[in-house]
């Protein structure tokens, strides 16, 4: 059954391992929704958190895939673990009357978002939601600001849970 | 002590003892072939183009057990070599590539003579890297050969900019290293093990499905074992062949596209299937869903990956093919096989393999058959196409001959050059390639370094005047249109030609004329009398190369075959289903 995935992925921080990873997804045709990266404290080290959207079969081989891979060091699953997930996304609105201003001070204290930059006709949303909030918040502001929306989403990045005995 | 990165890279050959360098020279690793200028315990050869170089090295791996290791300069050297590298790294051959490049403060330029050949390889091998810093030149070299040779073997590219190659810097080459990154899989889990032998105990109809993995890990003998002692029946890919020696009583043949019909029908009607080191490719499999339906399957690969990606596995076993036979032979019980391998042989006889074809022809499988009564103690490459399946079809490979083929990619071109790279790496032995006159024409020009080098080795070009595989699907599945395929066929032909006959225009080049050029043995074979004759002179040729043409018919075809796209059991089996 085709469904989205989530997978952390831990690999060596060298030129090259980005176009590996994502090579292997295009390669294999693989269907990759989203792919974060970024240094883990360990700067030789880097952690990518990578969406996909496949059947259990294709999902098993691309995990194999990626293991399999000289330059990736752990594959991590989250399919099944407890994770904090967010996804940083800016959303810049136009041409903005003094009415939708308003709107946009109700937006930001009901989802939780930052009004960072604004001018006299625009302004500037910082959102670290999950990708869902910032999927509904983008339907909400296409519908309420027609053809005024900007967008520019960072991909989801996830850290397993601390867990609680 | 100081030394240039050209210097240290032929310190970390010898310490790698690599005995043999496939290389070819160019403006970015000029260095590098300053410093081998002399050197006396690498055996640099020249072949004549970069790709006929690296078959050359991936017969010399296969053939002796080692890193084949090649040399070359950027650009066009570099990419003359990605057919090779795909085609090695497809049949888990270990070779590092070392490619030139141009100095780092060039790279991203378009330089001349640059390309990233790291990014063009980076899906066709196991690991492709670029040095950037001469500190870490020894660390890259090492983990080059290391990554190659371990796990399930592979190609590795280094590309090393010419400033690396010069620049000065450390002497110390390492004795071990560490990549946490890669760890190869080594134990076997013995609760999968528990599980096979349960199948297996309790099989009526098993069957040993063997493939490359069996032949790369050297387990021929613990599998020879292993099958007399369960006496369980073997079948086995075109890697796998000769995985247990093909004259044993327990081998059914080949199975597949072009596979017997007895290894088809045992595979379909079998009920516990195990398989060793294959990966289950779709020339294999026929219709992937009707594949040995009724068996438990048992699975035992290197590769993680290999595991349930064509066909749904019941039991998984993550192993070198090695390993795992050693302890399964240890631990099985004989079974009582005897009612199946009656069913088999029965199948065996209603059809056995055969061309067909007229007496006084020189048939494919006359030729081959002619191989096996006269050498013992051979290597056999093939090229690809006809003359492959037929030879894998008739080959008899006992432990002291050995069959290879790019049985992956399937490269035309493979057949000469990897003779060569193999009779360098066992010039004890006979080695003979079985080509087509298409693909001989891919890497002719690799006769010179048979020459010049002076290896005797045999070569039989197969010559029907066609593109034969190709030509055949299109009489069997494309209304005989034979588009493209005909290797006569001129200018003057007309617009529409179906049927050879014998107003067709010369066979271009002359092959004996062209062998005699290169100063090599030419002999063409036209009578079924011929063929016996021919190998004799070949094989007390010192020296130098025989090139042998065998004028065979025109539109022999490869029997039996797997119609596409259907399961295995359904398979045209003589001549008359498709002309008569």
């Amino acid at each position: 059954m085709l469904k989205k995935r989530w997978i952390g992925l831990l690999a060596e921080n060298e030129i090259g391992t980005l176009a590996k990873i994502s090579g292997l997804f295009s390669g294999k045709s693989y269907n990759l929704n989203s792919l974060a990266v970024g240094t883990t404290a360990d700067e030789t080290v880097s952690r990518m958190t990578i969406s996909l959207t496949s059947d259990d079969q294709t999902f098993e081989q691309v995990k194999k895939q990626l293991n399999r891979s000289i330059e990736v060091i752990k594959v991590i699953d989250f399919t099944d673990i407890a994770v904090h997930m967010k996804e940083l996304m800016f959303i810049k609105l136009l041409s903005c009357t003094a009415q939708d201003m308003d709107k946009l001070f109700h937006i930001q204290s009901v989802f939780g978002v930052t009004i960072i930059d604004y001018g006299p006709d625009a302004a500037l949303l910082e959102c670290i939601q999950t990708e869902e909030k910032n999927n509904a918040l983008i339907a909400l502001c296409e519908t309420l600001f027609i053809n005024r929306v900007e967008i520019v989403r960072g991909g989801s990045v996830a850290i397993e849970a601390i867990r609680m005995s | 002590m100081q030394i240039t990165g050209s210097e240290l890279f032929v310190k970390a050959l010898q310490q790698e003892q690599v005995e043999v360098l496939f290389a070819y020279p160019g403006g970015q690793v000029i260095d590098l072939f300053h410093a081998l200028y002399g050197v006396t315990h690498i055996k640099v050869i020249l072949p004549r183009h970069e790709q006929g170089l690296i078959h050359a090295a991936d017969g010399y791996a296969r053939s002796t057990g080692k890193v084949g290791v090649c040399l070359v300069t950027s650009g066009p050297g570099a990419t003359n070599l990605v057919t090779g590298i795909a085609t090695a790294n497809y049949d888990s051959v270990p070779l590092v590539c070392f490619t030139g490049q141009v100095p780092t403060d060039l790279i991203g330029n378009d330089a001349f003579q640059e390309v990233d050949i790291v990014g063009i390889t980076r899906s066709i091998c196991k690991w492709a890297v670029t040095v950037r810093r001469r500190e870490d030149l020894a660390f890259v070299i090492k983990k080059a050969f290391y990554i190659a040779r371990s796990g399930k073997p592979g190609v590795v590219v280094v590309d090393l900019p010419k400033d690396i190659q010069q620049a000065f810097g450390s002497d110390l080459y390492l004795e071990h290293i560490q990549v946490p990154s890669y760890r190869p899989n080594t134990g076997v889990h013995i609760g999968q093990i528990k599980k096979a032998l349960e199948a297996l105990h309790s099989a009526k109809k098993p069957l040993f499905l063997l493939g490359g993995g069996v032949n790369i890990s050297r387990a021929n003998q613990e599998m020879t074992h292993l099958a007399q002692k369960t006496g369980i029946p073997v079948v086995t890919t075109i890697m796998g062949k000769g995985a247990i020696p093909t004259s044993h009583p327990l081998y059914v043949g080949n199975l597949g596209i072009h596979g017997s019909f007895a290894a088809n029908m045992a595979v379909s009607n079998c009920d516990v299937l195990c398989s060793i080191g294959v990966r289950f490719n779709d020339r294999i499999t026929g219709k992937s869903s009707e594949f040995a339906k009724q068996a438990t399957i048992i699975h035992i690969d290197i590769d993680p990956a290999s595991i349930s990606r064509n066909i749904a596995v019941d039991i998984p076993i993550v192993s070198d093919a090695k390993n795992a036979i050693s302890v399964l032979l240890e631990k099985v019980k004989p079974l009582d096989t005897n009612n199946w391998r009656r069913q088999i042989a029965d199948w065996k006889q209603l059809h056995p393999l055969n061309t067909g074809g007229e007496h006084s022809n020189v048939t494919p499988q006359g030729i081959i058959q002619s191989i096996n009564t006269m050498f013992n103690n051979a290597v056999i490459t093939t090229d690809v196409g006809q003359n492959q399946l037929w030879a894998t079809q008739f080959l008899e490979i006992t432990s002291h001959k050995k069959l290879f083929t790019s049985g992956g990619l399937g490269t035309m071109g493979y057949g000469l050059p990897s003779a060569i790279g193999a009779k360098l790496g066992c010039p004890e032995k006979d080695v003979i390639t079985i080509c087509g006159d298409g693909g001989i024409q891919m890497n002719i020009q690799e006769l010179a370094t048979a020459i010049v080098y002076e290896l005797p080795i045999i070569i039989c070009i197969l010559n029907n005047g066609y593109l034969g595989n190709v030509r055949q699907w299109q009489e069997m599945f494309f209304e005989r249109r034979y588009s493209s395929t005909c290797l006569q066929r001129r200018k003057s032909c007309p617009s529409i030609c179906s049927l050879p006959h014998k107003g067709c225009p010369e066979y271009v080049p002359d092959f004996i004329k062209l062998a005699e050029s290169y100063g090599a043995v030419g002999i063409r074979v036209q009578h079924i009398k011929e063929i016996q004759p021919a190998f004799i002179t070949a094989k007390s040729t010192k020296k130098r190369p025989t090139v042998i043409e065998f004028i065979i018919r025109r539109e022999e075809n490869v029997l039996p075959i797997v119609t596409p796209g259907q399961p295995l059991t359904s398979m045209i089996i003589k001549e008359c289903e498709t002309k008569c």
